[in-house]
C-alpha cells in the first residue's frame, strides 16, 4: 500500500511542480509535514546529495525519498510517478504542435518564446556563477550589494575551461571529459 | 541497434553526464542529440526548454519526451524518458544505502567545487551556440536581456516570463506584418 501512496503522492507533485528540479522543494517540504514519512533535515540533506549527484534534481529527490521509505521498490515507483504526469503532458502537447505545425501564429509564439529561453538558461548559468565563482552578499530589501568576494582559484579553472573549448584542437572534445577533469582538479587544488 | 534502445542508452548517458538540474543537461544535449546523432537542431532544443519551463514536470524529463517522441511516436518518447531517469534511480539508490553524508567528506567539496566552475563555463557556451538561432533580430535581443536580467535578479517564475514573451512574439509579429503591409500599398 505504501508504494500506491508512494507513486499517487509523486504523482501529484509531478503534476502540480512548474519549472525544474528546486520547483519541486516546496512539495517535498509539505509532503513531509503532512506523511512524516521523513524530516525536514532529512529533506536538506537530500537535497544536498541530489544536488551533487548526477541526473536531474527532482528525479534525485524523489528516488532518494523513495528509497528511505520503501527501499528500491519504492525508489523506482516513487521516481515513475513523479515523470508520469510529464510524459503525458508533453505527449499530448507534442500531438497539438503536430496539428498547428504550419501555423503562422505558432511560428510566431516561438520567435518570442526562443529567445525568453535562452534567457533563462543565461539566467540560470549566473546562478551557477554565483554559487561558485562569486559571492555577493546583499542584504534582505537592498538593491546595491555590501561585498563582493571572488574565488581566484576557481575563477583560474573557470578561464582555463573557457580556453580550452574555444581551441581548435580541443573543442572538440567531450562536455564529461571537462568535468571529470575538473573534478580532479578540485579535489587535489582544493578549490 | 534497435532505435528504442539507442534511445534509452543515449539519454542514460545524457543522465549521468547532467550535474545539477536541467540546464546543466543542455551542453551534453547539444553534443549528444543535436551534434553527434543529428536527433533535433539547437532551434528544437531551445524550443523544448521554453515549453518544458511552462508545462508541469521536470525539464529534463519533458526534453526527453520531446527527443525520443519526435523520433519514433509516444513509445519514442517512454524509452527516452526512462533513459534519462534510469541512471539516478541506481546511483541514488547505491547512495542512500551505503554513504548518507558522503557529501560532508571534504574531497568530494572540493571535486564538486570544481565541478561547478566548469558547468558554468559549459552552460555559457551552451548559451552562445543556442543564441545564434534564437537572437535574430533587434526585439529578440531585448526580449532576451530583459529576461536574462529579470529572472537573475528579481528571480520571477520562468512560467510567467515564457508565456509573457510568446504572446510579445505574436504581438511584435503581427505589427511587422502590418507595417510592412502598409508601406506596400503606398505607391
Amino acid at each position: 500500500m505504501i508504494l500506491l501512496e508512494l507513486f499517487f503522492e509523486f504523482f501529484c507533485i509531478g503534476l502540480f511542480a512548474v519549472g525544474g528540479g528546486l520547483a519541486t522543494v516546496p512539495f517535498l517540504t509539505d509532503l513531509s509535514i503532512r506523511t512524516g514519512w521523513f524530516s525536514l533535515d532529512q529533506l536538506t540533506n537530500m537535497i544536498a546529495i541530489s544536488e551533487s549527484t548526477p541526473g536531474p534534481l527532482g528525479v534525485n529527490m524523489a528516488s532518494y525519498v523513495g528509497y528511505e521509505i520503501a527501499g528500491i521498490p519504492g525508489a523506482i515507483l516513487a521516481t515513475l510517478g513523479l515523470i508520469t504526469p510529464c510524459l503525458i503532458i508533453i505527449l499530448i502537447v507534442i500531438r497539438c504542435l503536430q496539428k498547428f505545425r504550419n501555423s503562422q501564429n505558432v511560428a510566431s509564439i516561438f520567435y518570442g518564446l526562443r529567445p525568453a529561453s535562452t534567457g533563462l538558461i543565461a539566467a540560470a548559468g549566473w546562478s551557477v556563477v554565483c554559487l561558485s565563482l562569486i559571492h555577493i552578499t546583499r542584504p534582505e530589501g537592498q538593491f546595491f550589494p555590501t561585498a563582493v568576494e571572488v574565488s581566484w582559484s576557481c575563477l583560474v579553472l573557470s578561464a582555463i575551461i573557457l580556453v580550452l573549448t574555444h581551441i581548435k584542437y580541443t573543442q572538440k572534445v567531450h562536455p564529461v571529459i571537462w568535468i571529470a577533469l575538473s573534478a580532479i582538479a578540485g579535489a587535489i587544488f582544493k578549490l | 541497434m534497435n532505435i528504442y534502445l539507442n534511445l534509452f542508452l543515449t539519454f542514460a548517458k545524457v543522465g549521468v553526464c547532467t550535474f545539477g538540474g536541467g540546464y546543466a543537461m543542455l551542453p551534453i544535449l547539444q553534443r549528444e542529440i543535436v551534434e553527434t546523432r543529428h536527433w533535433a537542431t539547437d532551434e528544437e532544443l531551445s524550443d523544448y526548454f521554453a515549453i518544458g519551463q511552462c508545462t508541469p514536470g521536470i525539464i529534463a524529463v519533458n526534453t526527453a519526451t520531446f527527443v525520443g517522441a519526435k523520433l519514433k511516436g509516444p513509445g519514442g518518447g517512454i524509452a527516452a524518458t526512462l533513459g534519462v531517469v534510469f541512471p539516478s534511480i541506481v546511483i541514488i539508490t547505491i547512495i542512500a544505502a551505503t554513504l548518507s553524508n558522503f557529501q560532508s567528506y571534504p574531497v568530494v567539496e572540493h571535486a564538486f567545487n570544481g565541478i561547478r566552475a566548469c558547468v558554468c563555463i559549459l552552460i555559457i557556451n551552451a548559451v552562445i551556440k543556442l543564441s545564434k538561432s534564437s537572437i535574430v533580430d533587434i526585439p529578440t535581443a531585448i526580449l532576451f536581456v530583459t529576461v536574462f536580467l529579470i529572472s537573475a535578479i528579481l528571480g520571477l517564475s520562468p512560467a510567467i516570463l515564457v508565456i509573457i514573451c510568446g504572446i510579445l512574439g505574436l504581438v511584435i509579429k503581427r505589427t511587422h506584418k502590418k507595417a510592412s503591409a502598409e508601406t506596400k500599398d503606398k505607391p
